[in-house]
């Protein structure tokens, strides 16, 4: 449905060239939920706005559905859907109105946009305030309304640009239910996310980005693989730094990062590794906050690209 | 044709957008109106002046009024689509099929017709102060307010494009605006200028569309100063269409 060789996006600024997508090669397949996760910064957006045909790629080839994506862009923007961040709408009008008004900019006859309309109106649930001005949406009526003027033409596949940003968990859950629902009826979906657990629940396959460039790329189970082992947590008081120094070397210990008062090791066997642990500080007088083992998660597959933890860097 | 359908698409739609807001065009009356009674009134001990023009002082400043209307309502049309951006509006549309013109066309056909309700409302308030219209008169008056409409607004719409914040687009019109008004004649014919204020005043565009705009009203039809501002402003709308559609397809980042 993607493809992308080589993608870059240079920007100009007062301090010279910054390059915001620094050759991105992405596979995206028919059908599937693709994550794309990185911090704020990290190119995420400026990639998305360059498959969307907003943005013209410095340099690079991409496919969108088909289509050359520099060649035909007016043929890619029939069959995508894009999602922005800001949202879409007017606050004056209702959202009904704006639902028709972008069914009848692809070219849709009247009946047939009040018609889609009315459907999308009653899968998203919008039956309430499909009517009313859309400055009185909740937060979460806005973003259904939202992904609803994204589906009017019933693309083939559909940009979603950081998806739940500002709702709250509740619809947030309902959101992610919602891009479940549209890979079953076949859509594919793209999403942008700086949200670990979002990208990890939704996404059929992932790739992280990190300063423009592509650090991780696989099934949410795949990059958790490749951190192989367990994760141990350790808390301190102030003592980051010799703590990191004393276990970095102990050879139970694959890798070992520090941030904050916590030092996080890579052990293959966590439950014979925290003795020894516990050991070690004991010996050397230094007191334990906390202790935790943990299953990798997408932070850590991102910690280990990059030397930073995505929470951080978010 | 897609180009029309879309234009008229996206005129419907910006119409709707200003009908829930209809004070808008009562707002846009008022300041107009401010001049027309507490201004207009001083310019009746001057008809008898040398150089003031013939037609009665209503007949010279409403006129001018209408161009300097459709110069501050057009050059403030940039806000709602600074609004519309930070709204994602814009986006939204960019990723559609819609023709990039259609995105300009159609808001400044909104704003043309604004102007248009308002001038008409304008000259109707400025009749039992004295005004004295003819028929065709008021119909090219429209028509040279429709051209600055289109001109104005799209140069405005290309300018919030650029500035993207109303924190330096304000600042932007206002700097830009005093200036094309006093030098249009609009407050005080130009006739009564000294000539190196009327030669700068040759240099801006709308001071002959305040000429064309007096003669339609002073009685001497269609003479050249007419042809003159309507067809400046002409090349006013075109040139400004022009550079707005250019700043509707380049990349907004």
């Amino acid at each position: 449905m993607i493809e992308t060789h080589n993608l870059r996006k240079t920007f100009k600024s007062r301090r010279g060239p910054v390059e915001a997508v620094a050759g991105v090669d992405l596979d995206v397949k028919k059908g599937e939920i693709f994550g794309f996760l990185g911090p704020n910064g990290a190119g995420k957006t400026t990639t998305l706005r360059m498959l969307s045909t907003l943005l013209p790629p410095t340099s690079g080839e991409a496919t969108v559905a088909g289509f050359d994506l520099r060649r035909e862009p007016a043929k890619v923007r029939y069959v995508i859907g894009y999602v922005s961040q800001e949202g879409s709408s007017a606050p004056e009008i209702p959202g009904r109105t704006e639902l028709v008004i972008q069914g009848r900019l692809y070219g849709m006859t009247k009946p047939r946009a009040i018609a889609r309309a009315a459907e999308l109106i009653e899968s998203l649930e919008l039956a309430d305030c499909a009517d009313r001005p859309t400055k009185t949406y909740s937060g979460g009526q806005k973003r259904r309304l939202d992904i609803g003027i994204g589906l009017m033409h019933l693309p083939q596949l559909l940009f979603l640009d950081e998806p739940t940003t500002g709702l709250d968990p509740q619809s947030r859950a309902r959101m992610w239910d919602e891009v479940r629902r549209l890979r079953d009826t076949g859509t594919t979906v793209f999403l942008t996310t700086h949200y670990l657990e979002e990208a990890d629940a939704l996404s059929d396959r992932i790739a992280i980005i990190d300063q423009g460039k592509i650090v991780a790329l696989g099934t949410p189970d795949e990059l958790k693989r490749q951190v192989a082992g367990d994760v141990v947590v350790v808390g301190t008081d102030q003592a980051s730094d010799r703590v990191l120094e004393l276990l970095r070397g102990q050879p139970f210990v694959r890798e070992a990062t520090a941030a904050d008062d916590l030092v996080r090791l890579y052990v293959d066997r966590g439950e014979t590794a925290m003795p020894q642990i516990i050991r070690v500080l004991d010996s050397a007088g230094i007191p334990l906050a906390s202790l935790s083992l943990n299953r990798p998660s997408l932070d850590d597959v991102f910690l280990r690209q990059t030397g930073r933890s995505l929470r951080e860097a978010a | 044709m897609k180009l029309l359908k879309d234009t008229w698409l996206m005129f419907q739609r910006y119409l709707l957008v200003f009908l829930r807001n209809p004070a808008w065009v009562a707002i846009g009356v008022i300041q107009p109106l401010l001049y027309l009674v507490l201004f207009a009134p001083l310019l009746k001990s001057l008809v008898q002046v040398h150089g003031f023009p013939g037609g009665g002082a209503y007949n010279v400043f409403v006129p001018g009024l209408l161009i300097q209307l459709g110069l501050f309502g057009a050059s403030g049309v940039g806000f709602g689509l600074i609004a519309e951006l930070r709204a994602g509006v814009i986006e939204r549309f960019r990723v559609t099929p819609v023709s990039r013109f259609a995105l300009l066309l159609g808001r400044a056909l909104r704003d043309i017709l604004t102007l248009v309700v308002q001038s008409l409302i304008l000259l109707l308030l400025a009749i039992p102060f004295g005004l004295k219209p003819t028929v065709v008169g008021v119909i090219v008056m429209l028509g040279l307010v429709a051209l600055i409409g289109l001109g104005m607004s799209s140069l405005a719409y290309a300018a919030a494009l650029a500035l993207k914040s109303e924190d330096s687009y304000a600042p932007l019109i206002f700097t830009l605006s005093l200036p094309l008004l006093l030098l249009s004649g609009v407050l005080l014919p130009l006739d009564l200028a000294p000539g190196w204020l009327q030669d700068i005043a040759k240099a801006n565009p709308l001071s002959y569309a305040v000429n064309a705009a007096r003669d339609l009203f002073n009685g001497k039809g269609f003479d050249q100063a007419v042809f003159e501002g309507l067809a400046i402003m002409a090349a006013l709308a075109v040139v400004g269409v022009l550079i707005g559609a250019r700043r509707f397809t380049r990349a907004i980042a």
